[in-house]
């Protein structure tokens, strides 16, 4: 199994190499806890547990917003997260994306899965190690409630959102544009036409000295994850 | 007495991201981009709540009083 071929990491950093230790059959060894349904949900109003336990969400790309989307509706209890990405973690994805040092290497699917499974196991997931595209993106998504746009460069997020208005125009699309740099809170908003919702600043583009942070791609991340509640317990 | 102006004809317009923009004959999304100065590359364009995809850009004719909506989107996750 992939995951228990990694059994030493090398890093590079600053002061030249350090070894970073992968215990062998990680997965098999967290420890096993007994935890009540009822005593997670807990700190929850109880009426909007059922709504978000039937509820199926798409996260298209696991990196700085999906990784952040993905760990924020697992906490509250979304009964199934179908991602897919294919990429693979890097240092440089730990200054915004939710993975961890002695993940570096692994498919970012895999290792998001890991971490979620840490934070509950009320939460159903299907991951899809595989780069997203016209043909397979319908195939993936079709059974979710809501899809998340979650992709890092423009003309993938510009694909996905023309596919998916052409495939399943009735169904909630939430995508993200301008969320570079830091500070500028205020600039944050939520643009709404028919069931396609945008996420930032809409102004911010990458460029030297600009680049995104754990911040502000938190806040957007979550700002999707909110939106997400928000239309699933419209009705509440 | 407004009204009898003699060459007065009322103006087509359409709508774009909310904004009033003359109309024109055989207006296509290309024009609208030139008459709005956008230079974005990578947009989602809906007129009259109708994806128009980036490859009919040039052959979408728009009509007047139509509601165009133009979304930037922009690298960065």
């Amino acid at each position: 199994m992939l995951i228990e071929s990694i059994l030493v990491l090398i890093m590079v950093n600053q002061d030249g190499l350090s070894k970073c230790v992968v215990q062998p059959g990680r997965l098999n060894q967290l420890k096993r806890i007994l935890m009540k349904k009822s005593d997670f949900f807990a700190a929850h109003d109880m009426k909007i547990v059922p709504v978000l336990q039937n509820a199926v969400i798409g996260i298209a790309g696991c990196g700085g917003l999906g990784s952040n989307v993905a760990v924020s509706l697992t906490r509250v209890g979304i009964g199934k997260l179908i991602f897919a990405d294919f990429d693979k973690i890097e240092p440089s994805n730990l200054n915004r994306q939710q993975f961890f040092a002695d993940q570096i290497g692994m498919p970012k699917v895999i290792a998001l899965l890991e971490n979620l499974k840490k934070i509950s196991p009320f939460t159903q997931y299907q991951i899809h190690d595989i780069k997203l595209n016209e043909i397979n993106i319908p195939l993936i998504f079709k059974d979710v409630d809501i899809l998340v746009e979650a992709f890092d460069k423009a003309e993938m997020k510009e694909m996905l959102i023309e596919t998916w208005l052409q495939n399943f125009p009735e169904k909630p699309i939430i995508a993200a544009s301008g969320l570079a740099g830091w500070g500028r809170n205020e600039l944050l908003h939520i643009k709404k036409i028919d069931n396609l919702y945008i996420c930032g600043d809409e102004e911010t583009d990458l460029q030297n000295g600009i680049s995104p942070l754990a911040p502000r791609v938190g806040i957007v991340a979550n700002m999707q994850a909110n939106l997400v509640l928000e239309l699933l317990l419209r009705e509440i | 007495m407004t009204n009898n102006i003699i060459g007065y004809k009322k103006m087509k317009t359409i709508m774009v991201n909310g904004n009033s923009l003359a109309w024109e004959e055989n207006m296509n999304i290309d024009v609208i981009l030139q008459r709005k100065n956008y230079t974005f590359k990578m947009l989602i364009v809906k007129v009259n709540g109708n994806l128009v995809k980036k490859t009919e850009y040039s052959k979408t004719i728009v009509p007047p009083d139509a509601d165009v909506q133009i979304i930037h989107l922009i690298s960065g996750g």
